[in-house]
């Protein structure tokens, strides 16, 4: 029987880029001063498992480089070698050089040669540098087998690369022999008779003699085990406490399986199509006679109520902690801030916050962007620091957590805080609108715009003023809000509020003439039908409410999309204020009547049909119609421009 | 009834690998990642053979072997440990654990039917 093992190859990978990301991990988390065992231990077996991993699948260069790496780790471990600051800089190069070798199998990319010969020869020279580890013995080096088609070309190197101890020289031998039945090592034997192994090549053994008994070890050698049950295996128990845990601790470690992701998606689409079917049914069963179908209502009822659940079932599949992409700005802030000579010290918090999926892969490069300038701008130098009276280490915590309905996820640093008049002043060069009175929120928002930096110095890590324009860009791609708090001299928090998922949202509609339109639930405040002396004109500027001691602005949504209304402007009264807040601005839509709360669908508009402005996507109704959902930020943003040139 | 097998290693791929390849050759295989999820898996069912990997997080190898042989079911049942050590300490470790024998990582799929076959037929 043949096995292809390339259908292994997948998990492997996988399995080797969370290996690399754990260890990544280990190595920022460690004490260089006094290493804790147990991590050593663990980046160790990190090291090892990949090797293992790469050796049974025969991709012998990714074999090599951890066993280079595994044999320093293993010095470190058994106290033969001390740990020093720049191994660990050499063991994080030697990850980002297994990430290349392991990408270059995955998807064929380049992997730089040089860079591979260079680590190799740097973790060797670091395990050949201290003179105490020339006289520590080195772990005899493990078979090196490539899977038998690759054998002929593989073994040879392998065995050079390798550096072999006495007690394997007879393994070594095994391996430039292109037989790769010989490849395996010569192993049969037991502890006192090594030298019996004459008689098997086979890279296994049997313990046929019992410690217990201490004797006969050479009638040891390759007995060829019979039947199951004869096998005797004497050895006495040392009398060694179990371990004792309860059962609960271990059932959720194994009981996960990987699915492909599309098939996950597909699932989402269908449960999509089954929201849409239920709402139809149940739009359809209202009017029908109560008293007479009572059992269909209830069944459609339940349908409901299941149709949700399974909903929510569903997307949690595709729910992923926010740790996966938290876990690189360990690497990038060490890296960063040794190049820019700054003190920094990362915090995390909530990293089990889950985000679908297709959140996480894109809030990435925000992400790196926000982190990067808060390293570069916001962190001072530490002396600069010191004169402020700060802690010379500066701090960004990056932080995920539920609200309402969305997940934030924020930046924030204890750095200089953004410069009201310098980001006004820039403005102004810029020729852009702006004047003193605004708000902060207003004049942080700036920052957003295409170009704009205030940073003295354009540096290679950012300030090219291409970031934040491109951060909104992204996040609101995501259906997410941008939001920054900051304070002159203590520091800023750019917050980024996202949807808990991109496929459906909980809506409510709104009806104006014969049109339905959905907001987003998570933008409305209330609702409203104004007392007639609450709402005032204002010469050029439109109309605006009061509530409860503030003025809002009024944006009719019959006049934005020119449709004709059942409630005109001149009897506000009759109709209804749907207050909004986005982006810390609060307005009322004036809307004919609200329909009814709801679970929508997104469906893109761009790709069905084109980008339309003041609509963020379409949904299809329980009566089959497709009603728009609308982009309740660009609804808002015209509005308080109208008031700003006006003032 | 299929001879059942008990396949312990906290590297998946590696996991699969052997599970795959037994479960081809007809035998019933139950898999673990680590030494506390194979002694909890060993309690719950009898298996007619232990594959264990060495170097695993919370229990390794060789304390999984010394814990199994102190169960009912295990005195006398075979295990082997699937290592990348083939030293004479890691032998004469195995041995005095209890181990029945050893198969020396890495190792393709016919050479462990091979030795699994000479043990459990």
């Amino acid at each position: 029987m043949t096995i292809d093992m390339s259908q292994f190859y997948e998990v492997f990978f996988e399995e080797s880029a969370e290996l690399l990301g754990e260890m990544e991990r280990l190595l920022l988390e460690l004490d260089v001063g006094a290493p804790s065992k147990d991590d050593l231990n663990a980046i160790f077996r990190t090291a090892h498992s990949i090797k293992g991993g790469a050796g049974t699948f025969g991709f012998t260069e990714i074999t090599e480089t951890t066993h280079i790496l595994e044999s320093l780790l293993d010095k470190l471990r058994t106290d033969k070698l001390k740990l020093r600051s720049e191994m660990v800089d050499v063991f994080l190069k030697a990850v980002d050089v297994l990430k290349m070798q392991l990408a270059g199998r995955q998807y064929q990319s380049e992997v730089d040669a040089r860079a591979v010969t260079d680590i190799c020869k740097r973790l060797n020279d670091l395990a050949e540098a201290k003179p105490d580890a020339a006289s520590a013995p080195v772990k005899p080096a493990p078979v090196q087998a490539a899977p038998p088609t690759q054998a002929p070309i593989a073994a040879a190197p392998v065995a050079a690369a390798t550096p072999m101890t006495a007690g394997a020289a007879a393994n070594g031998a095994a391996l430039v022999d292109p037989n790769p039945e010989n490849l395996y090592a010569i192993l049969i034997g037991t502890a006192s008779t090594a030298s019996s192994v004459a008689a098997s090549n086979e890279g296994y053994g049997f313990f046929t003699d019992t410690p217990a008994e201490g004797q006969g070890a050479a009638e040891a050698a390759v007995a060829p085990v019979p039947a199951a049950g004869t096998i005797k295996t004497l050895a006495e128990l040392p009398p060694e406490a179990l371990p004792k845990r309860r059962a609960s601790d271990r059932e959720s470690e194994t009981t996960s399986i990987r699915v492909g992701v599309e098939k996950v998606d597909q699932l989402i689409n269908l449960v999509g199509e089954l929201v849409i079917t239920q709402a139809m049914l149940a739009q359809a069963a209202s009017r029908v006679d109560h008293v007479l179908f009572e059992s269909l209502l209830a069944g459609v009822g339940q349908l409901e109520r299941n149709t949700r659940d399974l909903q929510e079932s569903v997307m949690s599949i595709r729910m992923m902690p926010i740790s996966f992409v938290f876990s690189r700005f360990p690497r990038v802030v060490r890296d960063l801030a040794g190049k820019l000579n700054k003190q920094v010290e990362l915090k995390t918090v909530g990293e089990g916050t889950e985000l679908d999926k297709g959140l996480i892969e894109k809030i990435a490069d925000p992400l790196n962007h926000l982190v990067r300038n808060s390293l570069d701008h916001a962190i001072e130098a530490p002396e600069i620091r010191v004169a402020a009276g700060k802690d010379p280490t500066g701090t960004i915590t990056l932080r995920a957590f539920h609200q309402g309905g969305n997940i934030m996820v924020e930046v924030a640093d204890d750095g200089a805080g953004l410069n009201r008049d310098k980001i006004l002043a820039k403005a102004r060069e810029r020729g852009m609108n702006v004047n003193d009175a605004m708000s902060d929120q207003e004049v942080w928002a700036l920052i957003f715009e295409p170009g704009f930096s205030t940073a003295a110095v354009v540096t290679d890590v950012s300030g090219r003023g291409v970031g934040m324009d491109v951060v909104r860009r992204n996040v609101r791609n995501m259906g997410g809000r941008v939001e920054i708090q900051s304070q002159l001299g203590k520091g800023t928090c750019i917050s980024i509020r996202l949807p808990l998922t991109l496929a459906i949202l909980d809506g409510m509609s709104v009806a104006v003439g014969k049109e339905i339109f959905i907001v987003p639930l998570t933008y409305i405040i209330e609702s409203m039908q104004p007392a007639k002396a609450d709402i005032k004109a204002i010469s050029g500027q439109g109309k605006v409410v009061h509530v409860r001691g503030e003025y809002l602005p009024v944006v009719a949504l019959h006049e934005r999309f020119g449709i004709k209304p059942n409630v005109g402007d001149d009897e506000m009264e009759r109709g209804i204020l749907v207050i909004l807040e986005a982006e810390g601005i609060k307005t009322a839509l004036f809307v004919d009547e609200l329909v009814g709360q709801h679970q929508v669908v997104i469906k893109s508009l761009e790709t069905n049909y084109r980008k339309a402005q003041g609509i963020s996507g379409a949904t299809i109704m329980g009566d089959g119609k497709v009603a728009l959902i609308l982009d309740v930020a660009a609804l808002v943003r015209p509005s308080k421009h109208d008031v700003l040139q006006a003032a | 009834m299929a001879k059942s097998i008990l396949a312990v290693d906290d590297s998946a791929s590696i996991r699969q690998m052997v599970s795959y390849t037994l479960k081809s050759a007809g035998y019933d295989v139950t898999e673990a990642v680590d030494g506390e999820d194979a002694l909890a898996k060993a309690k719950a069912k009898t298996m007619d053979l232990v594959l264990t990997d060495q170097n695993m997080p919370k229990m390794d190898g060789l304390t999984l072997v010394r814990s199994l042989r102190r169960l009912p079911g295990y005195r006398t049942a075979p295990i082997l440990i699937l290592t990348t050590e083939s030293g004479d300490a890691m032998k004469s470790q195995g041995r005095s654990a209890g181990a029945t024998g050893w198969l020396v990582k890495p190792f393709d799929p016919q050479r462990l039917l091979e030795v699994v076959k000479k043990v459990i037929g």
